[in-house]
C-alpha cells in the first residue's frame, strides 16, 4: 500500500481509482455468485448444528446460529460495507491465528501430557481396569452372553460351562448352576440355548459391548468371572480399587495405599511411587517456572538464544543479499538473452520440497561418503564440529531461501520508474550512489515486511535445523542442548523426548518463544516505520 | 466497540465450528456418544493393511459385524492413537510394537487381554514377555525382530566368534583393498541406542535394573555407572581413534547400501535389511552379532509386534475376540511373515514358515539371549542422551564425561 502511494506520488502518475464501493451490485453473476456464497455458509452452520445438537452442546448450535445469521446479515444488507471487505479475513485470522495462540497459552498453564491426558475418573478407571488380574488356579469357561428378558434392556446372564461340564448362569448376584436338562449344548460345551434366559446375537452383543466388557459376576471377596471375547470367561480379580473416603487406591495384594495427589494430578503412594495414569490438572506457572529455573536450561539458555538470533538474522540477510544480487542482475534495461531460463532456474530450489532437499544436503555433507568431502578432496567432518556445522546450516538454508527473495526483489524492482535511477544518474549520482540512495529506499519499503517475516519464520524453522543436524553436534558434557540447536528443537528435545509428549510444558516454552518473536518483530517493523518516514 | 464485539463473537463461532469440524475435540468429546455405525476399526501401518483386510472380512462374517482396516503411517500410529483415544473415537485394535506398552498403558488407552494358558503357551516366551507391563497381558504378538550379523560369504566364509575377530577379519580385507569399511553399523552424528545395544551389552553395561518380581526398574538406571563407563570405554576402543571400525559417518541412510555394494564384508542389522540384499544379489549368511572376547554376551534388543485392543473403542467385546480367538491362529501369523518377513511369534507358525526360509531360525536363534525392548515409559529418556553419548565415545572424546553426562541427564528427565 504504502509503496504504491508512494512512488505514485513520486512519479506523478494518477493514484489508482479504488474499486467501486457502496454501490450495490446488480450484475446476475454477482447475484448468483453471493446467492451461492451464501447458501455454502448456510450449509455449513447445519453441517455443524447437528454433531452439537447430538452432544447437547446448546451453547455451540447458539453460537453456529449467531455467526450464520450475522454472516447473512452483514452481506444481504445494503449497509455495513467495510464489513462485508473484513468479514472473511477476520474470521479466518480468528480461527487460524488468534485461537491456536490461545488455545497453547491455556495449555501451558496444565500438566497435559503423556500420562496426563484424561480427567481422574477415566485415571481411576484405567487403573482398576489394569489391576485385574486371572485369580490363582482361575477356572476357563466357555461363555455365552445372554440376557434375562428382553435382549436390549433385561440384566445381563452369563452362561458358563465349567471345563469339567457343569453349568452355570453368572448374573450380578453370583453364580447359580444350572440344570443340563434345560438347555441345548454345542460340542464343544458352549450353550446355545437355555430356557428362562435370552441368547443374544451378535448384534445384540455388540450394542451392549462396553456393558458386557464391564460385567464381572461376583464369585466372592472381591473376585468376578469375567468375559475375554465373546466365547471365553476367567475368574479375575481387580487388586487396586478407588476408595472414596480417603481419595486414595488401595492396592488389596501389597497393601499400599496411594493417596490422591491433586496438585499433581497422580495418586502417590507414602514412599513416592506414583501410579503411571494421572490426570490433567491445572498446575498454574510450573510450566514456565520448570524452563525458566531448570539448572540445564540455564546453562545453555543464552548460547541458544544468541545462536537462534544469529541463524534466523544470518538467513535473512544470506538470502536478502543473494537474491537482490540475483535480482539486480536480471533487471537489465535491454532485454537480457536467455533471462527465463535463468529465472526458471533461480527459482528450482524453491520449487524442490524443502524436506527432501534438507536430508540431501546432510547427506552430502557426510565426512567419509558425502559428495562435498569428495569433489574438494577433504576430509572434513561438516556436521561435526560446531562452527563448520552452523556455516553448513546457513549454506543450505540459503540456498532453500533464496528464491523466494528474488522472486519478491524482481517484481519490487519492476515496480520501480527507471526515471528515478536515471534522475539520479544525470544529477551526477554514481550507480552505486543511485542505488543506495534511490533504489534501495524504495525497494525496503516494500521488502521490510517480508524481511521481517523471513526472520519470524527462520527464527522457528524446526525443520532446516531438525533434518539436517538434529540440533548437534552436541558436546560430550551436554547431551541436551546442541550447537546449532533452536529454542524449537531445544524444546522439542525436552518436551517430546524425555517422558513422552508433554504438551503443557511445550506450550509454555512456545508461549515464551512466541513472545520473543513478537517482540523482535515489533522493533523490526517499528524501524521499518520510521524508514517509511524518511521517504515520505 | 461494535466491531470488537463482533469479532469475539466470530471468534467463539469460528472456533466451535473448528472443533467440531474435528470431530469434537476438547470437552465436547466427553459428553458425545461413540458413533455405533457396529463397524469395528483396525489400524495399521500400511505394509500390513492389505493382509489384514481378508481376515478381517472372515472375522466379520463370521460375527455378523462389518470390519474396516485402515491405513495410518507407522511413524504417525502411536501419537494418532493415543490421540484418538483421548478424544473419544478410538479404533477397535491397533497393530503396534510392543514397546509402545508403557505409553499406552499410561495413557489408559489399551486394555488387557486374557490368553488361556494353552494358547499362551503356543507363543514364544520372549514374544509374551515383551508384551508383558506390570505383570499384566497387554497385547496379542505375532512377529518379534532382533539384530543379527550378516556376513558376506564370498569375502567372510566363517562367521567370527569376537568382535574382536570380525575387526582383525574386516581389516585384513580392506587392507588389502577388496573392501572399503571395517564393518557396517549404524552410529550417525546422534549415535544410535538401538545398534549399539549388542556392544554395550557384551562390554558389560546396562540401561534399567530388575526389581524382585523381574520387572524392569527405572529408579536402578544403568547409564553414567562404574559398568556403564567401562562398556564405553571398550566400544571407544572400536571407534574412530581406536580401531576406526565403529564411525559416525555410517548412518541409517548408507549403512545398508555398504553392504549390499560390498563395500564391506560385515552388517549389523535386522531382518528388514535381507530384503535389499537379495535384491543386490550379495551373499549373506546370518549369525548372532558377536560380542568381545573376555566380555558378556552381546544380547540385541527383540522388537515385538502386537495386536493391541483399545479400552476406548466400541466394540471392545468383539476387538478381545478377534484378539484372543483369531490373532492366536497360525494361518493369519503366515500370512503376516509373507507380507513382511520377520519371524512370527506364534512356534506353530514360525516352525511352518521357516521350513522355507532358512533365515528365520538364525535370526531367532541371534536373539534367543535377547532383550525385550524395554516397553517402560522411562526408556523415551533413554534414546537422545544414550545415543550422544555413543557418538562423542565413537568421535574419541572422554569417555567418562560424556557417559556420566548422558547419565545425567537421563535421570533428571526421569524424575523431573
Amino acid at each position: 500500500m504504502a509503496r504504491n502511494t508512494v512512488t505514485g506520488a513520486r512519479s506523478g502518475a494518477p493514484a489508482p481509482t479504488s474499486h467501486v464501493r457502496g454501490e450495490p451490485t446488480t450484475s446476475l453473476l454477482g447475484l448468483v455468485v453471493k446467492i451461492g456464497a451464501l447458501g455454502l455458509a448456510a450449509a455449513l452452520a447445519v453441517w455443524a448444528a447437528f454433531p452439537l445438537i447430538e452432544a447437547a452442546n446448546w451453547v455451540g448450535v447458539g453460537i453456529v446460529a449467531a455467526v450464520t445469521a450475522l454472516i447473512f446479515y452483514v452481506y444481504l444488507s445494503p449497509r455495513h460495507v467495510p464489513l462485508k471487505y473484513l468479514l472473511p479475513g477476520t474470521l479466518l485470522l480468528i480461527a487460524f491465528q488468534i485461537l491456536p495462540v490461545l488455545y497453547t497459552v491455556s495449555t501451558s498453564v496444565t500438566n497435559f501430557g503423556d500420562g496426563h491426558r484424561g480427567d481422574k475418573e477415566q485415571a481411576i478407571a484405567a487403573i482398576e481396569a489394569y489391576s485385574v488380574v486371572r485369580t490363582p488356579d482361575s477356572p476357563q469357561y466357555t461363555l455365552t452372553v445372554a440376557a434375562d428378558g428382553a435382549p436390549d434392556t433385561g440384566d445381563l446372564v452369563f452362561l458358563l460351562t465349567a471345563a469339567d461340564g457343569t453349568v452355570y448362569a453368572g448374573d450380578a448376584d453370583g453364580l447359580t448352576p444350572l440344570d443340563p436338562d434345560d438347555l441345548t449344548r454345542e460340542a464343544s460345551g458352549k450353550i446355545v440355548d437355555a430356557e428362562g434366559y435370552t441368547v443374544l446375537t451378535t448384534a445384540q452383543i455388540n450394542e451392549r459391548s462396553d456393558e458386557i466388557a464391564d460385567f464381572a459376576v461376583p464369585t466372592g471377596d472381591g473376585t468376578g468371572i469375567r468375559s475375554s471375547g465373546l466365547s471365553m470367561a476367567y475368574e479375575g480379580q481387580a487388586t487396586r480399587t478407588y476408595q472414596e473416603d480417603c481419595d486414595c487406591i488401595v492396592d488389596s495384594v501389597t497393601g499400599v495405599t496411594y493417596t490422591a495427589d491433586n496438585v499433581n494430578g497422580s495418586f502417590v503412594s507414602d514412599d513416592g511411587q506414583r501410579l503411571l495414569q494421572g490426570w490433567r490438572v491445572n498446575v498454574g506457572f510450573d510450566n514456565f517456572l520448570r524452563f525458566v529455573t531448570d539448572p540445564a536450561t540455564g546453562a545453555s539458555f543464552l548460547s541458544i538464544l544468541a545462536w537462534n538470533i544469529g541463524f534466523a538474522a544470518g538467513t535473512t540477510l544470506l538470502v536478502f543479499v543473494v537474491g537482490l544480487g540475483l535480482a539486480l542482475l536480471m533487471h537489465t534495461r535491454t532485454p537480457l538473452r536467455g533471462r527465463t531460463l535463468y529465472r526458471i532456474l533461480l527459482v528450482l530450489p524453491y520449487a524442490m520440497p524443502s524436506f527432501a532437499m534438507l536430508l540431501l544436503w546432510r547427506d552430502m555433507f557426510n565426512t567419509d561418503f558425502g559428495l562435498i568431502n569428495r569433489v574438494l578432496g577433504l576430509d572434513v567432518n561438516w556436521l561435526g564440529n560446531a562452527w563448520t556445522a552452523r556455516g553448513s546450516i546457513l549454506l543450505v538454508n540459503t540456498w532453500l531461501g533464496f528464491p523466494y527473495m528474488f522472486l519478491v526483489a524482481t517484481g519490487a524492482l519492476q515496480s520501480i520508474p527507471r526515471e528515478l535511477e536515471q534522475a539520479a544518474r544525470i544529477d551526477g549520482a554514481g550507480a552505486w550512489q543511485a542505488f543506495r540512495h534511490v533504489t534501495l529506499p524504495l525497494l525496503m519499503i516494500a521488502m521490510t515486511p517480508i524481511l521481517v517475516s523471513t526472520f519470524a519464520f527462520n527464527f522457528n524453522n524446526f525443520n532446516a535445523i531438525w533434518l539436517t543436524t538434529a540440533g548437534g553436534p552436541f558436546s560430550p558434557d551436554n547431551p541436551l542442548a546442541g550447537a546449532t540447536d533452536l529454542l524449537i528443537t531445544y524444546t522439542f528435545r525436552l518436551a517430546f523426548g524425555g517422558q513422552g509428549a508433554q504438551y503443557g510444558f511445550a506450550s509454555a516454552v512456545s508461549v515464551l518463544i512466541f513472545l520473543i518473536v513478537a517482540l523482535l518483530s515489533l522493533i523490526s517493523l517499528r524501524q521499518s516505520r520510521s524508514l517509511e518516514e524518511v521517504n515520505r | 466497540m461494535k466491531f470488537r464485539s463482533f469479532s469475539v463473537l466470530s471468534g467463539i463461532a469460528v472456533l466451535t465450528l473448528l472443533a467440531t469440524a474435528c470431530g469434537g475435540g476438547g470437552d465436547d468429546s466427553a459428553s458425545s456418544e461413540q458413533s455405533t455405525d457396529g463397524a469395528m476399526v483396525i489400524w495399521a501401518d500400511p505394509n500390513r493393511t492389505d493382509v489384514l483386510i481378508p481376515y478381517a472380512e472372515r472375522f466379520g462374517e463370521a460375527h455378523g459385524i462389518t470390519v474396516k482396516v485402515e491405513s495410518i503411517p507407522n511413524e504417525d500410529l502411536q501419537d494418532n492413537f493415543v490421540t484418538a483415544h483421548q478424544a473419544g473415537s478410538p479404533p477397535d485394535l491397533v497393530v503396534g510394537a510392543h514397546d509402545w506398552t508403557g505409553n499406552l498403558v499410561r495413557n489408559g488407552a489399551i486394555d488387557p487381554v486374557q490368553l488361556p494358558q494353552e494358547v499362551a503357551d503356543g507363543f514364544e516366551q520372549v514374544a509374551l514377555d515383551a508384551v508383558t507391563f506390570e505383570g499384566q497381558l497387554y497385547g496379542v504378538p505375532y512377529a518379534m525382530e532382533n539384530l543379527v550379523l550378516f556376513r558376506n560369504t564370498d569375502l567372510v566364509p566363517e562367521a567370527p566368534d569376537t568382535i574382536e575377530e570380525l575387526i582383525k577379519e574386516g581389516k585384513k580385507l580392506k587392507e588389502s583393498g577388496k573392501v572399503e569399511e571395517i564393518m557396517s553399523l549404524q552410529v550417525g552424528s546422534e549415535g544410535d541406542a538401538y545398534h549399539i545395544y549388542p556392544l554395550y551389552t557384551s562390554a558389560g553395561g546396562y540401561l534399567f535394573g530388575k526389581d524382585d518380581e523381574g520387572n524392569l526398574d527405572p529408579s536402578d538406571m544403568g547409564v553414567g555407572s562404574e559398568s556403564s563407563i567401562k562398556a564405553f570405554e571398550k566400544i571407544a576402543e572400536l571407534g574412530e581413534k581406536g580401531e576406526g571400525a565403529l564411525k559416525r559417518s555410517i548412518d541409517s541412510q548408507n549403512a545398508g547400501p555398504l553392504f549390499n555394494e560390498a563395500k564391506t564384508a560385515f552388517l549389523i542389522s535386522g531382518p528388514w535389511a535381507i530384503a535389499d540384499m537379495k535384491e543386490a544379489g550379495i551373499p549373506y549368511e546370518i549369525s548372532p552379532v558377536p560380542g568381545f572376547a573376555n566380555g558378556d554376551e552381546a544380547r540385541p534388543f527383540i522388537g515385538v509386534q502386537a495386536f493391541f485392543v483399545a479400552s476406548g473403542g466400541a466394540n471392545k467385546v468383539f476387538a478381545q475376540e478377534f484378539a484372543t480367538n483369531f490373532v492366536t491362529e497360525t494361518e493369519l501369523a503366515v500370512a503376516l511373515y509373507e507380507a513382511d518377513p520377520r519371524p512370527p511369534a506364534l512356534t506353530a507358525a514360525l516352525e511352518k514358515v521357516s521350513a522355507d526360509d532358512p533365515d528365520l531360525l538364525k535370526i531367532v536363534e541371534a536373539g534367543a539371549n535377547g532383550d525385550p525392548l524395554p516397553a517402560i515409559p522411562e526408556m523415551a529418556a533413554i534414546w537422545g542422551p544414550f545415543g550422544q553419548a555413543e557418538a562423542a565415545v565413537i568421535a574419541g572424546e572422554d569417555v567418562a564425561e560424556a557417559v556420566k553426562a548422558a547419565g545425567e541427564a537421563i535421570s533428571e528427565q526421569i524424575g523431573g
